[in-house]
C-alpha cells in the first residue's frame, strides 16, 4: 500500500512514525484480508444492505425544524451565522 | 437498590415501596462509591437526572404506568442527547453538544426513563477493549486488570457494577455482545433496521445498530419494546410489526429446534469457555429443546469481510469531520487543506486512523473489485449460510468469544490479534440477523464470565428472549455478585 498515498486522499496528515507503523500493520491485515481469494464469488450478487430496501418514501408532512443557528452553534468558528474557514483562494 | 434489575425497579417504584428519586440517589451513590475503579462513564448527567427522577415519582404518585417511568438508564455515548455532550470518545468529538436528541431517546423519554450518563467506549465504537479511549480506559468490575471489552465496554462495565439498573449500546461487530459476555451481562443486538439509528453517530452504516445492554433477558424484552419500531427518520428503519417482546417471556421453547454451528467448535475456544458453552446447551435441552447441527461454513472470512465493508463505511462516514462543522479544529493550520489534514491528524485517535486508512484504501480506484466488491460478495455468502441453517432451526447456539476478558494492554499492539477477538460475533451483523449474548457461566478460578451467543431468524427477537430468558430461569449465572 502507497500509504502516503491513501493518507492524502483520506486528508490525513500521518507522522513519520505513524507511516512506518501503519505501513507494517496494514501489510499483515491485508495479507489476512487477502484469505477472501481463496472463495469462488465470480456469479455471487454483492449485498451492500441485508433489507434490500430501495427508495424509502414518507408522506411529506412537516414538522418542526431545528432553527438555522443550533447546527451553526456547534460550529468551533462561525460568525453572523456563517461557517468560517481559512482562506482557500 | 442499585442492584435491582428493571422489572424489580418497576415492582418497587409501582407499589410505592421506593421512589425513583431514592433509586437514582442509590445508583449515583454507586458511582461515587466505585467508579475509580471500573471508569465506565464518560461523563455523568447526575442533575438532569435528579430532575428526570422527581418528575417521575409526581407521575407515579398520579398513578401513571409507563414501562420505564423513574428506572435509571445509561446510554453509550455515540447516542445523541440534546443539552448534553455526545463525545464518542474521540477528541474531534470531545465538546460537541448534539442539537437534537437520537430517536431512541426521545423514545426513553417518553417510555420516563431517567438518563443517569454517557459511558465510555472505543473511539468511534472501534476497538474491543475499550482501550481506545479519548476518556480513559474502562475496566472489568469482574477483574480490574481485564479488559471490559468493547465498544460498548462502559455500557456493560455499568450494567455489571450496578451503576446503572440498564444501558444502551451499539453493535457493529459484536461491540454489544463481546462486552456483554466478558462482564457476565445480557446483551441483545436486534436484526438490523429494528431500532432507528437516527442520533447514532455512524461508523458503519450498513452494520449498526442500537441495542439493550441488562441485568437480565426479561429487562432487555422490556427495552427493546421501547426503543424498537420504524422511525421516519431512519429511512433504513425496518416498517415490520413490532410485537410485545415480553410476551416471549412466557412462550415455552420445548421442541423448539436449536442449531448447533459445528464450525464453532473445532477447538478455536479456550476449554474452559467451550466446557460452560456446551453445558449451556445441555442445560437448553435439558429444558426440552431438540439440538441439531448445522453449518456455517464461511465462518473463517466473516472477520475478513467485515474489516473491508465496515472501514470502507467508516472511511466515508468520518469524512464529515472536518474541523468545518462541529468539533475540534486544529488552531496549526493556514490554510483549507491543511486544516482538513492537521483537524484529522489531532483530533482522531490512533485505531481511527487506521480503519480510515483500511477502508480509503479498499475503495480507492484499482482496488475496488479486488478487496471492497469481493468483501461484499463474501457477505453475500455468509448471509446465506445463515439463511440455511436458519431453515433447519429455530435459534443457533454459539459462543461470543474464543476466551474470557483479556488483560488489558494485552492485544494492544497487535490490531489483527484485536480484530480476531470479534470472530464470533461479526457474522451476525453481515447477515444482519439478531443475536444476544447471556452468560453462561465462569472460568474456575479467575471468577470471568463466559457468554451463550444465541442468534436467530431477521426480526425474530421473540425467540432469543424466549430462550434467553428460559435459561435464566433455569440458571443463575446472571445474578452472580461481583467481586466489588
Amino acid at each position: 500500500m502507497d500509504i502516503e498515498n491513501v493518507a492524502k486522499l483520506a486528508r490525513l496528515k500521518l507522522t513519520d512514525a505513524e507511516k512506518e507503523r501503519f505501513s507494517t500493520q496494514m501489510g499483515t491485515i491485508i495479507e489476512y484480508i487477502e484469505k477472501l481469494n481463496e472463495l469462488d464469488t465470480k456469479d455471487v450478487e454483492p449485498t451492500a444492505h441485508v433489507l434490500g430496501l430501495n427508495n424509502v418514501f414518507r408522506d411529506d408532512v412537516a414538522t418542526e425544524p431545528l432553527t438555522d443557528q443550533a447546527p451553526i452553534n456547534d460550529s468551533p468558528a462561525h460568525s453572523k451565522g456563517h461557517y468560517e474557514v481559512p482562506k482557500i483562494i | 437498590m442499585h442492584r435491582t434489575t428493571i422489572t424489580q425497579a418497576r415492582e418497587l417504584l409501582h407499589s410505592k415501596k421506593l421512589s425513583s428519586v431514592q433509586l437514582t440517589e442509590a445508583v449515583f451513590a454507586r458511582i461515587d462509591a466505585v467508579e475509580d475503579k471500573v471508569k465506565a462513564f464518560a461523563h455523568l448527567m447526575r442533575e438532569k437526572a435528579m430532575e428526570q427522577a422527581k418528575v417521575a415519582d409526581s407521575r407515579i404518585a398520579k398513578g401513571e404506568e409507563l414501562p420505564l417511568l423513574g428506572v435509571p438508564i445509561a446510554l453509550k455515548d455515540l447516542i445523541c442527547t440534546k443539552g448534553s455532550r455526545t463525545t464518542c470518545a474521540s477528541k474531534i468529538l470531545d465538546q460537541f453538544v448534539a442539537p437534537y436528541n437520537a430517536t431512541v431517546v426521545n423514545r426513553l423519554n417518553a417510555a420516563g426513563a431517567v438518563i443517569v450518563g454517557k459511558t465510555n467506549m472505543d473511539e468511534f465504537a472501534m476497538g474491543s477493549s475499550n482501550e481506545n479511549s479519548s476518556h480513559h480506559t474502562t475496566m472489568n468490575p469482574w477483574a480490574l486488570d481485564r479488559v471490559p471489552g468493547g465498544s460498548s465496554g462502559g455500557s456493560a462495565a455499568a450494567v455489571a457494577a450496578h451503576e446503572c439498573i440498564a444501558a444502551l449500546g451499539s453493535d457493529t461487530g459484536g461491540s454489544i455482545r463481546q462486552p456483554a459476555g466478558f462482564c457476565g451481562v445480557t446483551g441483545l443486538k436486534p436484526t438490523y433496521g429494528r431500532v432507528s439509528r437516527f442520533g447514532l453517530v455512524a461508523f458503519a452504516s450498513s452494520l449498526d445498530q442500537i441495542g439493550p445492554i441488562t441485568k437480565s433477558v426479561a429487562d432487555a424484552a422490556t427495552l427493546l419494546n421501547v426503543i424498537g419500531g420504524k422511525d421516519g427518520q431512519d429511512s433504513t428503519s425496518a416498517d415490520v410489526p413490532l410485537p410485545d417482546f415480553t410476551k416471549a417471556l412466557q412462550q415455552d421453547v420445548k421442541g423448539m429446534k436449536l442449531g448447533i454451528p459445528k464450525e464453532y467448535f473445532t477447538g478455536g475456544m479456550q476449554p474452559e469457555v467451550e466446557k460452560a458453552v456446551q453445558e449451556g446447551i445441555r442445560t437448553l435441552e435439558s429444558l426440552g429443546m431438540q439440538t441439531v447441527e448445522v453449518s456455517l461454513p464461511h465462518l473463517d472470512y466473516a472477520v475478513a469481510a467485515y474489516y473491508i465493508i465496515a472501514c470502507a463505511e467508516a472511511s466515508t462516514n468520518l469524512s464529515r469531520y472536518d474541523g468545518v462543522k462541529y468539533g475540534y479544529r486544529s488552531p496549526n493550520s493556514d490554510n483549507l487543506i491543511n486544516m482538513y489534514e492537521n483537524t484529522r491528524e489531532e483530533g482522531f485517535g490512533e485505531e481511527v486512523k487506521r480503519r480510515i486508512i483500511l477502508g480509503t484504501f479498499v475503495l480507492s480506484s484499482g482496488y475496488y473489485d479486488a478487496y471492497y466488491l469481493k468483501g461484499q460478495q463474501v457477505r453475500t455468502l455468509i448471509k446465506q449460510d445463515f439463511e440455511n441453517a436458519l431453515e433447519k432451526c429455530d435459534v443457533i447456539a454459539a459462543p461470543v468469544t474464543p476466551y474470557p476478558a483479556f488483560k488489558l494492554g494485552e492485544k494492544l499492539d497487535d490490531p489483527l490479534q484485536m480484530y480476531l477477538a470479534d470472530i464470533y460475533t461479526i457474522s451476525a451483523n453481515l447477515a444482519g440477523i439478531p443475536a444476544m449474548s447471556i452468560p453462561c457461566g465462569f472460568v474456575s478460578g479467575e471468577n470471568l464470565p463466559v457468554g451463550l451467543q444465541l442468534m436467530g431468524k431477521h426480526f425474530d427477537e421473540a425467540n432469543l428472549i424466549a430462550v434467553g430468558h428460559k435459561f435464566q430461569q433455569a440458571t443463575s449465572f446472571h445474578t452472580q455478585q461481583l467481586p466489588i
